[in-house]
This record gives C-alpha cells, structure tokens and sequence, in this order.
C-alpha cells in the first residue's frame, strides 16, 4: 500500500556495479562503432563512449547509460525484466520455425519456351512425359504438404514455365482447396510465370481460385528480351501485355514482378526501376544471379563480381529512395526485408535468409519425378548432376523419412548463423541468415568460408549500406519505416525533424 | 459540472441505489431500484412503487409514510434525468453514478491502490472499501444497455482481484454493447493466472489502459513510487498480450517524462508492438500534483519537441497513437492529426482566450483544474492562421 511521503529518484535507483548482457559489436566508421544486442536491437556509440561501457565506467544516472540498459546491454539488478524481454523477442524473431514447412514449391514442368542464359533451370524440350509432372506425382506431393503443422500453407507453382502444364497447376489447387476443407488451413497459391502463354481460360481460373501471379521483368524492353529470349524476340511484349492482362482481372495487388540482374542490366538501374514504376508495381526485387542451373554454366557470359552488383544495387537503391522523395512510394524488397529485421521485433518469411535456414524447414520442392528437395536451388543444383539435397522421393519415401532424416537435421544444424564460423560474432547476425545450398554450391561445403563468400559480401555490404543511410539521412529513414510499415509516407511536412 | 446535491433526508436508513425516473404516467418505470425524482410542489400521488424520492421541493410537510425514503429540499440537481443512476447517503447526500447523456461515464471502483504516483490525480487512500462491489454491481445492473463505453477505474481496480472479475463478468452479461475501458496499472498481471483468467471471461469488447512512464525500470518506479513496479507491469503486459487482452499504454508526459519520451516511444515499438493504443497524456494538476508541482511542472510547450519525436516513432511503426488533454494552440501543428478530445465532459472547460479561437470545437479543451495552472502559450487561433483546405483528421 501506499506511503505517507514521496522518495527520491535514487532510492529506486540500483546501487553497485552494472554488468554486460550478451551483445555483437563492429567498428562501424572510425569514430564509432555499431553494438546490437541478440535481438537484433542497435546502437551506434562513439569509440569513447564504447570504451567506458564495456570497462563498467559509465555513470548510472546518465542517458547513455538508460539506452543501453533499456535495449538490454546491460543489467544492474536482480530483476528479471531484461531477460524477460529478451527471452520473448528472441521467440519472436525465431517463430517463423513455429508451424514447419510453410512454403510448398511445385515443379509442374521443366519445358520452357524461353532460352534464357542465366535460366537456373529449364529443358526446352517438347518431351511432355519426361519433364512434366504426372498427376499422381501432385496428389501424393499434396498429401505431404497436408502433413505438415504450418497453418500457414504456400503453394507455389514453378517450372520450367508452369503454364505449359496448366493440367496439373488446375488440379493441385482444386485436389488442395478439397483437402483443406477439413484442414482448415489459411491456404495461398502463387504461380510464376513468364505470362507468355497465359490465356482468358487461365486467369480465369487464377481469379476463381485466388491465385497470386509472380512475374519476370528485367527491365525495358532492350534489357528484358536480350536477358529473355524466346523464339520471336517478343519476351518483354508478351510479359507486359500478360501483366497488365492479370492488374486488369485479378487486380493490381494480385501480380508481382522478379527481376534478375545480368551484366547487361548493370547499366541500367534507373531505366529498370522505371520500368516497373510505369508498369504499376509499387515495389522491386533487386536479384544477383543465382549460381546455378545454367547460369553457372554461362557465368562467363552472364556474370559479374560482386563489386559490380553492389555498385548496381547501390544506384538502383539511391534512384528508389529519390522516387519515394519526390513522393512516389515505391519499395526496394530485398532492402525492406532487412529493414524489418532491423527495426522491428518481427521476422520475415524469407527462407533464403534464416537462421537456421528455411531449407526442408521453411521450404520444399517438389520435382516434376516427385523428387523432393530442401530447397529450389537444391534441384537446380541436381538438374546439374548434383543431387546432395535431395531429401527423397514422394512415391518412394514415407514423410517422416523425407523431412524427418538425419540429413535435413544435419543441414538445419550446420545453418544457424548463431555458430557458423565468422557468423558466430558478427554485428549482422541477427538481421541475416544463413544458406546452406548457396554455400555448398558455390564453395563445395555446407557450412562455407565467410571470407571468401559471395553471399556474404552482398549481405554484409548491403546490410552495412542500409544501416548507413539510416543514421545519416533522416528523411531515407522515414522512407525506410514506410517501406517496412508497407505505407506511404504521410505526407512530406510531416517527417520527423 | 456538477455530480452531487445535498438536500434534507428523511427515513433514509441506508445507502439506496437507484435509477431515476421523472415520470409516473401509467406503465413508467417503478419498483425498488427505482427512485422517482418529483419536480412538483405537490406530493406525487403514489409513494410506495419507488425506492425513494428527490424533491427540489419543501416536502417535510408531504404525508410520506416512514417506510418511504425521501430526500427533499434537493438544491441544484437540475442535471439529473430519466435513466441516470445516483447514490442516496442517509445524510441527504446524493451523488450521481452514471449518467445516460454522458460519453464518459466511470465506475470508481476503490480507493486503494498499490501505487503512490507523484502525479496521481486521485490520491489513493488505505481504507477497507471491499464491500463497495455489491453496489458496484447493482450499478452495473441499472446502467442503460446501449451506453457505448463504460471506464472502470479507481484506485487500482485490479486490487479488488476476484471481485474485479466479477464485475468485468457483470458487464458482459449485463452490457454486452458496451466497450470496457479499464484504467489499471496492470502490476497484478504479473500473476499470470490472473490475467488468464480475465482472457477466459472472454469479455467482447474490453481494453486495459495502463501506463508506462519510463523505459528504464528505476524511472518509471520513481515517477510511481513503488519499487518493482516497472518489472510487474511490463511483464503483466506481456502476460495480458499472451492472452489476447487488448491493452493500452498510457503516458502522462511531465517534467519527470519527457526528456526520455521518445526513447520510451523506441521501447514500445519493441516490447509492445501488440498495443492497441499508444496515449501520450498531458497532467491534469489535481491530487498529488500539487505537492510535487517544483518536480512536475513544465510548460507543454516547452515539450513539443519530444512529443512530436515520440508520437512520429510510434505513428511509422505502424501504432495507433492518440494524443489526450492537449490544447491544439499549444502543441505542435504537426501533431494535430493525433490529437483527441479526450478530457471528460464533466470536467471540461475553455479559458476566456478561447472564445475566440477559430478551433475551439475541434479542441479538446482544458482539464478544470487547469483554470489556475496552465500553459503560458494558450492563444485563441485566427482563421487566417489556419492551412487552407487542411483537414486535421
């Protein structure tokens, strides 16, 4: 109960020493260094101020003392808030393992009419048998999809050119909108297409059936069909005409759009980013090459240093944020998605970015033979010969032996970057993640070699990109916050500062 | 505005509660919870069918017979109407308990608490009110089912513990229409049972309002005198979200407050990212306040900048911030968008200045006591100050 007379403020406050809470830090310019503690929350402190909190010198009554108790870099008490706090977010952040594999990849066919060189995966061939999935093969992948305890279920429909085997996309989404009758499961279905072959009868059934439509768009139409080809030349026409076709009938937040960044493309950041802007897209993804299927084969002609690519990601990003200035919103993903992990208790469900990573956990591929896989670059990587992340067969193999075998939990337990070598302590950890495919692929082994890694080059620089700009351009900031708030900013008077 | 009158009580033997009715025509309102509020100089033709009777009027001479308690000589008690309900003491004190014109109508639930802030606008006093609940609920039973939202208040109501359930129960069943807004400051919900068991009371339209003043713990226990309480109420908030109990976070932004406002704005983005609301309140200079004016006082203008920091870094993070009790001429234009009209009608009021102002309707005004002790930046608004065409909703 309450008490005659009011106390002063130091009869609350702690006596004795504070002591350090786990935290990673990095020299973030030569005047001050970055610390975040284990749930991703961040603070920039000058060299000095660093110095005096790490040798428990600072004065307990100041507010750089405050900040770093109330971001949990320190504690100074029995009390049990700051890992209270701590416990909670660090749940939050992982509950994206909550529920397993939510996202079902379904390789319906490897034909494509397309011949593009940095294609990750395609057969362009008129063998239907051989390259197309078979019906049994979609009912039996069905079922495992069903196994899973996600009440959050993706199916996603990839090729090849899924469009080509439009038979088997119209009976996985009616056999599964059956199956969920009784599984009662919040159920999303996406395809991705180059919308070269869509017709009335498609979107048709794409509208009824509420299927998200996933697009490629390189660029205008002098990056898109030299990245593209197809017999004709006519790759960009036909995408944009499909595109518009699907904002016309399925509406404009229905369909998304992919880019891929060829060396041809690193020219032209701003010509590509006003491509989508005139094309109605309020967001694009800004992709490097991945290091498989074909595009490994055809590097030399196709590829780039990631130099090149961060100098490219860096225009396009700048010319990104000078749209949303002029007040255009418009959102750069792969940078939203580190913005989120950056500034908000949530994670993502990026599966190509977790800890540990998404592979089988988060994700996984069913082949066109039935054949499942860990990941999608996990079959691009066995259309090259290499089947290491195979997990099994859905005609042969039970559930359990497909995602419950040692090998998915030797690869989950080697992806977490909390204990990956150079991972283990560094600053980005906990905005970033981890890639096992990537790293085998590329560097012959599971867990993989930081300084050597492509992957965590671009990572790191574009993290450490993000990061700057945050703390050095207040109105960036505020586009960074509606990007993540997925909002346009309010109105330009009223940004902070 | 006025809640009580005083009059001459006659055969008042205990406290009666009940509903006002003005009329007596055939198939009006009558029984034992009905108090009948004569306005005529001449005896109501029926004494037996109520409660108990008010008069403006002399009725010492009315024949009232000694089972009939009768309250006469009621002075100034204009405001009462049909529906309300009040609180009949033997001393001839009547106070009103709910009124149905208001928006803002309060259960006080009682007086204890087991905080002590510095700022508190109603001193909490050590007394044993626990059997108040009985005409809490009797209370609950007489308020009109449409009233839109119902404020259950105190002290710290939660301290009523079994009771404080009992009665979230009564508005459930009894006013299912009607929004429950709980001023707590949640330190009981460190009990987890205690907050899962409000979840299970599945009320359909409840809120908690509980405030937070600091984000480091010896602040925030400092600003409300009680040790530990930063640690319980931020876990009992967690333990309110795990349960799906929408909550609140409400900060009384004052010199003790605001230099960390924004940095409190951060840690609500982090740890409470589930608030329904987010209210950055101005001091109303009542109660305690007086006592630790040197402490608390500052001018709200002389705040702007770090409410509108705070306020910013809640609103981008996707929260739902409301600024109350703030007077449009003093705050930041920018901050126009979020500010209420908060301050209870009973207790609302404009200075002289105001009269002239060009958004006086859209102000939320002053909190009474702020008559004596205000911003010394209140100035009435011309029209020609104001940006054209600029909705502030």
């Amino acid at each position: 109960m309450g008490q005659a007379r009011f106390e002063a403020p130091d009869f609350y406050r702690p006596g004795g020493k504070y002591g350090l809470l786990p935290f990673h830090f990095m020299q973030f310019t030569p005047d001050t260094k970055l610390v975040v503690n284990e749930v991703g929350e961040h603070l920039l402190l000058s060299n000095s101020d660093f110095d005096t909190f790490i040798t428990h010198q600072l004065d307990q009554g100041s507010n750089l003392y405050f900040d770093l108790k109330a971001k949990h870099f320190l504690f100074d008490s029995g009390s049990p808030v700051p890992i209270h706090l701590l416990a909670i977010k660090y749940r939050t952040k992982k509950s994206f393992l909550a529920g397993f594999t939510k996202l079902h990849i379904f390789v319906v066919t490897l034909r494509c009419e397309h011949s593009c060189p940095y294609c990750q995966v395609s057969r362009v061939s008129i063998d239907k048998s051989r390259y197309d999935m078979a019906p049994e093969t979609a009912s039996r992948a069905l079922e495992f999809v069903f196994r899973s305890r996600a009440h959050e279920i993706k199916i996603e429909f990839q090729g090849g050119e899924p469009l080509l085997n439009f038979e088997r996309i119209r009976q996985i989404v009616e056999e599964a909108e059956v199956l969920n009758t009784s599984a009662r499961k919040q159920l999303e279905f996406v395809v991705c297409s180059n919308l070269a072959l869509l017709t009335d009868e498609m979107l048709e059934f794409f509208r009824k059936h509420h299927v998200l439509v996933s697009t490629s768009l390189d660029g205008p139409a002098s990056v898109h069909n030299i990245n593209r080809p197809r017999p004709g030349g006519n790759s960009y026409e036909l995408a944009i005409k499909g595109i518009h076709r699907v904002q016309e009938v399925l509406g404009k937040e229905r369909v998304s759009a992919l880019m891929t960044t060829t060396r041809h493309s690193l020219r032209y950041p701003r010509e590509i980013v006003n491509e989508y802007v005139a094309n109605g897209f309020c967001s694009i993804f800004l992709r490097p090459i991945s290091p498989y299927g074909f595009a490994a084969r055809t590097r030399r002609a196709t590829g780039y240093t990631i130099e090149q690519f961060l100098d490219f990601y860096k225009q396009a990003l700048d010319y990104i944020l000078e749209l949303n200035r002029s007040g255009i919103f418009f959102v750069e993903l792969y940078a939203r998605l580190l913005l989120t992990r950056i500034l908000t208790p949530f994670p993502t469900g990026y599966v190509d970015l977790q800890s540990p990573a998404g592979a089988g956990i988060g994700v996984a591929v069913y082949n066109y033979d039935g054949d499942v896989y860990a990941t999608d670059e996990s079959r691009m990587l066995a259309e090259m010969g290499d089947k290491k992340f195979r997990l099994g067969n859905v005609h042969a193999d039970s559930y359990e032996q497909v995602f419950g075998g040692e090998f998915l939990r030797t690869v989950t337990a080697s992806s977490c970057v909390e204990s990956m070598p150079g991972c283990a302590d560094c600053a980005f950890q906990s905005f970033c993640g981890a890639d096992p495919v990537h790293n085998y692929a590329t560097q012959g082994d599971i867990m993989g070699h930081r300084p050597t890694s492509e992957f965590h080059k671009r990572n790191f620089a574009i993290i450490k990109h993000l990061l700057t700009i945050y703390h050095s351009d207040p109105i960036a900031k505020e586009i960074f916050w509606s990007w993540v708030r997925n909002a346009p900013l309010y109105g330009s008077q009223e940004t902070s500062q | 505005m006025r809640l009580y009158s005083v009059g001459t009580a006659v055969a008042v033997q205990h406290a009666i509660i009940g509903r006002i009715t003005t009329a007596t025509s055939c198939g009006a309102e009558t029984g034992k919870n009905c108090v009948l509020l004569w306005k005529h100089e001449c005896p109501p033709l029926d004494y037996h069918s109520y409660g108990a009777i008010l008069t403006p009027y002399n009725g010492c001479w009315w024949d009232v017979p000694p089972s009939v308690p009768l309250v006469h000589s009621l002075r100034g008690a204009d405001y009462l109407a049909d529906g309300d309900v009040v609180r009949i003491d033997p001393t001839g004190y009547v106070r009103t308990l709910y009124r149905k014109t208001s928006a803002n109508n309060f259960i006080l639930t009682t007086d204890r608490c087991n905080s002590y802030c510095l700022m508190c606008s109603q001193p909490p006093r050590q007394i044993n009110d626990s059997d108040r609940i009985a005409e809490h609920l009797l209370l609950i039973d007489l308020i009109d089912p449409e009233t839109k939202e119902l404020v259950i208040t105190g002290g710290e109501p939660t301290l009523l513990k079994d009771d404080f359930l009992r009665l979230i129960q009564a508005c459930k069943e009894k006013l299912p229409r009607t929004a429950v807004h709980v001023l707590s400051n949640g330190r009981l919900f460190y009990y987890r049972r205690f907050a899962e068991r409000l979840a299970e009371l599945r009320h359909p339209d409840i809120m908690l309002g509980i405030p937070l003043y600091s984000d480091v713990d010896s602040e925030h226990d400092y600003v409300v005198q009680a040790r530990g309480a930063f640690e319980e109420t931020i876990i009992g908030l967690h333990h309110l979200a795990q349960y799906s109990v929408p909550v609140e976070i409400r900060v009384v932004v004052h010199a003790l407050t605001y230099r960390r406002l924004p940095k409190l704005a951060e840690f609500i983005v982090r740890n409470f990212p589930f608030a329904a609301q987010v209210v950055l309140m101005g001091m109303e200079t009542v109660g305690f306040v007086h006592k630790n004016m040197a402490a608390l006082w500052i001018d709200p203008h002389d705040y702007q900048g770090e409410l509108a920091d705070a306020t910013w870094t809640l609103f981008r993070s996707g929260l739902n911030v409301r600024i109350y009790n703030h007077q449009l001429c003093v705050l930041d234009r920018r901050l126009w968008p979020f500010a209420c009209k908060s301050i209870s009608d009973w207790k609302n009021v404009y200075l002289e200045e105001c009269r002239s102002c060009a958004l006086r309707d859209a102000c939320g005004g002053f909190f009474e006591s702020a008559i004596k002790k205000h911003s010394a930046y209140i100035r009435a608004i011309r029209h020609c100050e104001l940006p054209h065409a600029k909705d502030p909703s």
